[in-house]
C-alpha cells in the first residue's frame, strides 16, 4: 500500500518517464523520418518536465518582490527550460529541413526505401 | 581591458565572425573573415594558457554576475590546453579551406558554410571554457547543430542521410546530458561545476548521482563516438565536405571528450567515479573493442575518408583507454592523445583532401600510382600514417608510450601486447593505401593529377611536420598533459 | 671539431645527401658525385672518430628528451665504433659498385635508389651510435622503412611479394616483440641506457629474465635467428648492391649488433652466465647455423645460397655471445666486421656475374673463372673467408669463438662450429672449383638469358670487388685496431666484476696490439 502511495505521489515523474520512453521508442521503431523527429521532440519534451517538477512549489508564485507573496517557485529551472526549448526548436527545425532535402534528393522519407535506393546508386 | 576579458572574447570573437559571414554573403569574403577570426582565436588561447601557466586558474564572471549564481568561465590548464588545441587546428587548416570548399560547395552556400564553421568553433571553445554545466549543454548544441548542417553540405546526397542520422543520435546524446544535469541540479542545487563538486560530498542519497553519471557518460559518449555508440561517425566523416571532415575529426570529438574528463575528474572525482562501480573496467573493455573492432572494419573500407573515420573511432578508444586506466601516465596518455590524434588525423584528412580536390573522390582506386603524381601529398599521408600506427619518432608513439607505462603500472602486460597488436592492424589499413599509391601504375584520371595547390599543401605539411615535431619535442603536449593528469587525479579545482 | 659534432655529422651527412640528391636527378653524373663525396666525407668523419676512440675517448651527446624518460642520445663505445667503421667504409666501395651496377643494368628510378640508400646509411649510423634502447629502436625502424623501397625496387610482382614479407617480418617482430621488451625493460629497471655490465643485475631474475631475452632475440628480426629469418632470402629480389651493403652489412649487422649490444650492455654477460637464463640461446643459434647451412647447400640460385649463408653466419655472432665468455664476445665483434667484408665481396661477385653474363644460378657458373678472373678470384677469397680458413678475415672470429667455447667448456658450441665449417666448405668450395677448373657448359649458350661473349663486368664493379677482397685479406693480416676495439668492449663489459680477459695470443700479425 505504501508502495502504491509512493507511485501516486510521484505521478508527475512517471508521466515524464513514460513520455521519455515512448519518444525514444518512436525514434527507434519508426522508419518515417518525420515521425522519428516527432519522437525525438517527445523525448526532449519529457526532459523539460523533469526539470520543472522539482522547481515548482505548490501554492508558490513567480518570484516577484511583493509583500503579498511569501512562497515562490524556483525560477532557475524555468529559465533553463526556456533555453532548452529554444535548442529543441532549432534541432527539430534543422531536422525537418534535412528531411525536406532528403525528400528532394531521394524522393522518399521512408528509411528502408532510401537505403534500398542507396544500394542501387 | 582586453586582457581582463580574454575568456569572453575567446567565445565571442568567433560568434561575431559567424554573424559577419552571414551578412557579407560572398564566399571569398566570408572565407577571409573566417581566416582572420581563426588567427585571432589562437592568439587569445595562447595568452590564456600563458596566464594559467603563470598564475593558475582564471575565473571570469560572465556579465559581472559572480559565481556560483552567474555563469562562470573557468580556465584551468586542461581548458587552456583544449582551447589552444582546437583554435590552433582551425588556424592551420583555414588557409586550406578556400580552394577545397570552393571545389565542393556551390557559390551561394559558401558564406553559410564559413558561418557554420565559426559557429561550430564557438560551440567547441565554449564547451572547453565554461564552468557552468548547463551552459556547456548550450554550447554542445551550438557546435552540434552547426556540425549537422556542415555535414549536410557535402556533395554526395548521402551526406544528407549522414547528417540526419547524426542529428538523431546527437540529440539523444545531448538530451541524456540534460537529464543528467537535471538530476545533479536537483540533488545539489547548483549548476556551477566547482560548486557542484563541493556539494556532491554532502548529498545524502548517492543513487541519483550514479543515475546522473550513467546518463552523462552515455550522452557524452554518443557525442564523441565511443564504441559502440559510434555508428553516426563513419558516414558523417565520409560524406561531409573534406575540409569539414578534417576539422571535425581533429576537434569535434575532442571537445566532447573534454566534457567527460571534466565531469569524471573535476565534478565527481576519481573516488566516486571509479571507486564504487566498475566504470574503469567498462571503459577499458569498450576502448579495446573500439581499438580492435573499428580498426578491423577500417581495413575493409575502400572509401578512404570512411576508412580514416573508422580509424578515428579506434583512436578514440586509445583516449578512453587512458581514462579507464585512471592513473597519472594513463590519463597523460589519454590527454596527450587528444592533441596527437588531432594533429595526426588532421594531417591525414588534409592529405586525402588534396586527392579529393584533384580526383573528385577518395576511393582506393583513385590512389593508384598517385605517389608518382602527387609525391608530396602522398609522402605526407605516409608520414601521418606512421603516426597513426605509433611508430617512434611520431606523435602517435608518445601517446602509446604513456598508455603502455600506465598498463604496466597496473601490472597488465597483456594490455601492452594488445596495444601493440592493435597498432599492427593500423599498419594494414594504412599500408594498403600506401601500397596502392606507390606500387600501382597510374591509370585513368590519375594520369592528369598534379600536386595540390600551395595554399592547400602548406597547411597539410604544417600538420604533417607537427606530427613529427610532437613526436620528438613534447614539452607542449606530454609535458602539459602530465601536469593536467596529476592535477585531475589529485582533484585540484 | 669536437667528437660530439662528429657524431652529429656522421648522422647528418648521409641525411643531407638524401635531400640534395633529388635536386640533381637529371644530371646522373653530378648525382653520383654527390653520393661518392658524401660517402668519402662520412668515411673521414668516422676515421677521425675511430682514431679518437682507439685513444680511449668515449664521446657522448644527448640530442633531445622526448619525454622525461626517453632521451634521444648517442654515445660511442667500441662495438658501435666497429659497426660504424665497417658500414661507413663499405658505403664508399658500395657506391662505386652501385654506379657500375645500376648503369650496367639500366635500372629505373636511380635517384630514388640513391636517396633511400643514403637514408639507410644514416639510420645505420644512428643504430651504431645509439646510447639507449629507445634511440636504437628509432633508427632500427627507420632502417627497415628506408630499405623497403630498395627491396621492391624492381617493382614486379616478385619484388612486391618479397618486399611485403620483408616489411611484415621486420616491422612485426620489432613492434610485437622488441618494443614491448624495451618498455618492459624500462619498467623493470627504470633505465634504457646501454651500461657497462648491464642494467638487469639484481632487478630482474628467473623466468622473467629468460623471457625478456627471448623477446629481444626474436624481436630483433634483423638478426635472422630462426624462425625469424624468412625476410632475408625474400629480400634477395633487390638489386645486388642493396643485397650487398644492406643485406650483408648494414641491415643484418644492425640485427646482430643489437643482439650483442643488448646482451653485453643490457643483460650483462656475467649476469646472464651466472643466472643461466641465456643457456637456451646457444642451441637456438646453433640450430640456425646448421639448418641454414643445410638449406644453403640445396640452393641453386646464387643469391639465395648467399642469403642462407648469411643467416647461418649471423647466428655465429649470436652463438658467440651466447657462449657468454669475454673471449667469445670478442669473437662476435670481430666476426661482425669479418663477415661484412667477406659477404659483401661475394655479393659483389654475384652482381658482377649478373651484369656481365646474366648469370643467376650456380649451375651456370661452370668455367666462368676463365672469363672473369677478377670476379671469381674475389669470390674465392670471400668463400674461403666464409669457411673460416686463413689467410682471410673469417678465420679471426672463429678462432676467438672456439677459444671462448673451449675455455668455457661449451662443447656443444665447439661441435656446432666444426660441423658448420664443413658444411660451409661443402657449399662454397665446389662452386669455386667448378668455376675455375671445369670447362664452360656447352649447353649454356642455348639459354637465351645467358650472355656468352662477355668479359669482365664494368670497371666500377671490378674495382669495388677487388677492394673488398683485398680488405678481407688485409683484415686478417692487420687485425690490430679491430682486436683492440673488440677487447675494449669486453674490458668495459666486465669492469664491474674485474675479470679482465687474458689477452689471447693472436695467430698472426697482431702487431699493433703491442
Amino acid at each position: 500500500m505504501a508502495a502504491l502511495q509512493e507511485l501516486v505521489n510521484h505521478y508527475n515523474h512517471w508521466i515524464a518517464v513514460f513520455l521519455m520512453v515512448a519518444g525514444l521508442y518512436v525514434v527507434v521503431a519508426r522508419g518515417n523520418m518525420v515521425k522519428k523527429l516527432v519522437g525525438l521532440s517527445l523525448f526532449q519534451t519529457s526532459v523539460y518536465l523533469i526539470y520543472l517538477t522539482p522547481g515548482k512549489i505548490i501554492g508558490g508564485t513567480a518570484p516577484i518582490l511583493s509583500d503579498e507573496f511569501t512562497v515562490y517557485s524556483n525560477p532557475l529551472p524555468h529559465v533553463l527550460i526556456l533555453t532548452a526549448i529554444v535548442v529543441g526548436i532549432a534541432t527539430i527545425a534543422l531536422g525537418l529541413a534535412l528531411v525536406v532535402r532528403i525528400n528532394e534528393a531521394f524522393g522518399s522519407i521512408e528509411e528502408d526505401e532510401i537505403f534500398e535506393k542507396d544500394v542501387e546508386a | 581591458m582586453i586582457v581582463d576579458n580574454l575568456p569572453a572574447l575567446q567565445v565571442i570573437v568567433p560568434l561575431l565572425g559567424a554573424i559577419l559571414c552571414v551578412l557579407v554573403r560572398r564566399g571569398w569574403l566570408a572565407w577571409f573573415i573566417a581566416l582572420v577570426v581563426s588567427w585571432i582565436v589562437p592568439l587569445i588561447a595562447v595568452a590564456l594558457i600563458l596566464q594559467v601557466l603563470d598564475g593558475g586558474v582564471i575565473s571570469y564572471a560572465m556579465g559581472g554576475w559572480a559565481p556560483p549564481v552567474g555563469i562562470e568561465y573557468r580556465v584551468d590548464l586542461l581548458s587552456a590546453f583544449v582551447l589552444l588545441l582546437i583554435s590552433m587546428v582551425g588556424a592551420v587548416m583555414l588557409p586550406y579551406a578556400n580552394l577545397s570548399v570552393e571545389s565542393e560547395i556551390s557559390d551561394g552556400k559558401r558564406a553559410w558554410f564559413y558561418a557554420l564553421y565559426l559557429l561550430c568553433m564557438t560551440g567547441m571553445l565554449g564547451i572547453s571554457i565554461t564552468g557552468d554545466a548547463f551552459n556547456a549543454f548550450v554550447f554542445l548544441e551550438v557546435s552540434s547543430l552547426s556540425t549537422y548542417a556542415m555535414i549536410a553540405l557535402g556533395k554526395d546526397r548521402r551526406a544528407l542521410l549522414a547528417a540526419y542520422q547524426y542529428l538523431i543520435m546527437g540529440t539523444i546524446g545531448a538530451t541524456f546530458y540534460v537529464i543528467a544535469i537535471g538530476i545533479l541540479y536537483t540533488m545539489t542545487g547548483t549548476l556551477n561545476m566547482v560548486d557542484m563538486s563541493g556539494r556532491l560530498g554532502d548529498v545524502a542519497t548517492v543513487r541519483p548521482l550514479f543515475a546522473a553519471l550513467a546518463f552523462l557518460t552515455v550522452g557524452i559518449s554518443l557525442k564523441f563516438a565511443l564504441f559502440p555508440l559510434h555508428s553516426w561517425l563513419p558516414n558523417a566523416y565520409a560524406y561531409a565536405p573534406t575540409f569539414a571532415t578534417a576539422f571535425l575529426a581533429s576537434t569535434a570529438t575532442k571537445a566532447a571528450v573534454y566534457l567527460i574528463l571534466r565531469f569524471f575528474f573535476s565534478v565527481y572525482g576519481v573516488a566516486l567515479v571509479f571507486g564504487i562501480h566498475p566504470i574503469s573496467e567498462m571503459l577499458i573493455a569498450l576502448s579495446l573493442m573500439a581499438m580492435f573492432g573499428a580498426s578491423i572494419v577500417a581495413v575493409y573500407q575502400d572509401n578512404i575518408k570512411r576508412m580514416l573515420a573508422y580509424s578515428s573511432v579506434a583512436q578514440i578508444g586509445y583516449i578512453t583507454l587512458g581514462f579507464g586506466l585512471a592513473n597519472v601516465p594513463g590519463l597523460t596518455g589519454g590527454v596527450v592523445h587528444l592533441a596527437n590524434h588531432a594533429v595526426t588525423k588532421g594531417a591525414l584528412f588534409l592529405a586525402v583532401g588534396g586527392i579529393v580536390y584533384r580526383m573528385g573522390a577518395a576511393h582506393l582506386d583513385d590512389f593508384k600510382g598517385i605517389g608518382k603524381k602527387m609525391p608530396l601529398t602522398m609522402a605526407g599521408f605516409t608520414i601521418a600514417g606512421l603516426s597513426i600506427i605509433g611508430v617512434p619518432g611520431t606523435a602517435g608513439f608518445i601517446s602509446k608510450w604513456y598508455l603502455a607505462i600506465a598498463a604496466l603500472e597496473h601490472g597488465w602486460g597483456w594490455l601492452v601486447m594488445l596495444l601493440v597488436l592493435s597498432s599492427l592492424i593500423s599498419v594494414i589499413y594504412i599500408g594498403r593505401v600506401v601500397e596502392v599509391a606507390y606500387f600501382r601504375e597510374p591509370e585513368g584520371k590519375v594520369m592528369n593529377a598534379t600536386e595540390m595547390p600551395l595554399s592547400m599543401l602548406i597547411p597539410a605539411w604544417v600538420m604533417i611536420l607537427a606530427t613529427i615535431y610532437f613526436g620528438i619535442e613534447t614539452s607542449w603536449t606530454a609535458g602539459i598533459a602530465s601536469q593536467i593528469a596529476t592535477d585531475l587525479l589529485a582533484g585540484v579545482q | 671539431m669536437t667528437s660530439q659534432t662528429l657524431i652529429i655529422l656522421a648522422l647528418v651527412l648521409p641525411a643531407l645527401t638524401v635531400l640534395v640528391i633529388p635536386l640533381f636527378h637529371r644530371q646522373p653524373n653530378l648525382r653520383e658525385t654527390i653520393t661518392i663525396t658524401s660517402s668519402g666525407l662520412l668515411f673521414l668523419t668516422i676515421l677521425i672518430l675511430l682514431i679518437r676512440v682507439l685513444d680511449g675517448e668515449r664521446p657522448s651527446i644527448e640530442l633531445i628528451r622526448v619525454v622525461p624518460d626517453l632521451p634521444i642520445s648517442f654515445a660511442i663505445e667500441p662495438l658501435g665504433m666497429i659497426f660504424a667503421a665497417v658500414a661507413g667504409t663499405l658505403w664508399i666501395v658500395n657506391s662505386i659498385y652501385s654506379i657500375g651496377y645500376m648503369r650496367g643494368n639500366n635500372e629505373p628510378r636511380q635517384t630514388q635508389f640513391y636517396m633511400c640508400f643514403a637514408l639507410a646509411i644514416s639510420a645505420t649510423m644512428g643504430i651504431a651510435f645509439a646510447d639507449n634502447l629507445f634511440t636504437l629502436f628509432l633508427f632500427y625502424e627507420v632502417l627497415t622503412l628506408s630499405t623497403y623501397p630498395l627491396v621492391t625496387h624492381k617493382g614486379n610482382a616478385e619484388a612486391k611479394a618479397g618486399g611485403r614479407k620483408y616489411l611484415i617480418i621486420l616491422l612485426g617482430t620489432s613492434t610485437v616483440l622488441l618494443l614491448p621488451a624495451i618498455i618492459w625493460t624500462w619498467f623493470l629497471t627504470g633505465s634504457m641506457t646501454f651500461t657497462i655490465g648491464g642494467i638487469m643485475a639484481g632487478k630482474v631474475d628467473g623466468l622473467t629474465l629468460g623471457l625478456l631475452l627471448a623477446l629481444y632475440v626474436f624481436g630483433i628480426g634483423k638478426a635472422a635467428v630462426m624462425p625469424m629469418h624468412g625476410w632475408l632470402p625474400a629480400a634477395m629480389v633487390a638489386p645486388t648492391p642493396v643485397s650487398a651493403l644492406l643485406h650483408a652489412v648494414a641491415v643484418v649487422k644492425a640485427g646482430v649488433f643489437t643482439v650483442v649490444k643488448v646482451i653485453v650492455y643490457i643483460f650483462g654477460i656475467d649476469y646472464l652466465a651466472d643466472t643461466g637464463a641465456g643457456d637456451w640461446l646457444l642451441y637456438i643459434a646453433g640450430f640456425t647455423i646448421l639448418m641454414a647451412s643445410v638449406i644453403a647447400l640445396r640452393q641453386d640460385n646464387l643469391k639465395r645460397r648467399l642469403a642462407f649463408s648469411t643467416v647461418s653466419q649471423l647466428s655465429y655472432v649470436v652463438l658467440a655471445v651466447a657462449i657468454l665468455s669475454p673471449i667469445s664476445a670478442i669473437g662476435a665483434a670481430m666476426h661482425i666486421a669479418a663477415h661484412a667484408v667477406s659477404k659483401i665481396t661475394l655479393f659483389f661477385a654475384a652482381g658482377s656475374l649478373y651484369t656481365a653474363a646474366h648469370i643467376t644460378k650456380i649451375s651456370q657458373m661452370r668455367g666462368i673463372g676463365r672469363k672473369m678472373p677478377w670476379t671469381m678470384t674475389a669470390f674465392a677469397i670471400g668463400g674461403i673467408s666464409m669457411i673460416g680458413l686463413p689467410p682471410t678475415a673469417g678465420f679471426l672470429g672463429k678462432w676467438f669463438m672456439l677459444q671462448g667455447a673451449m675455455e668455457g667448456g661449451k662443447w656443444v658450441a665447439v661441435g656446432i662450429i666444426i660441423i658448420s665449417t664443413i658444411l660451409n666448405a661443402g657449399y662454397f668450395l665446389p662452386v669455386i672449383v667448378s668455376a675455375f677448373l671445369r670447362p664452360v657448359d656447352p649447353n649454356a649458350s642455348k639459354d637465351k638469358d645467358i650472355v656468352t661473349d662477355h668479359g669482365e663486368a664494368p670497371l666500377g664493379i671490378v674495382i669495388a670487388l677487388t677492394l673488398t677482397a683485398a680488405g678481407t685479406i688485409a683484415l686478417f693480416l692487420f687485425p690490430g685496431p679491430l682486436y683492440e676495439l673488440a677487447s675494449a668492449m669486453v674490458d668495459m663489459g666486465t669492469e664491474v666484476t674485474n675479470v679482465a680477459p687474458e689477452p689471447p695470443a693472436l695467430p698472426v700479425g697482431g702487431n699493433s696490439h703491442e
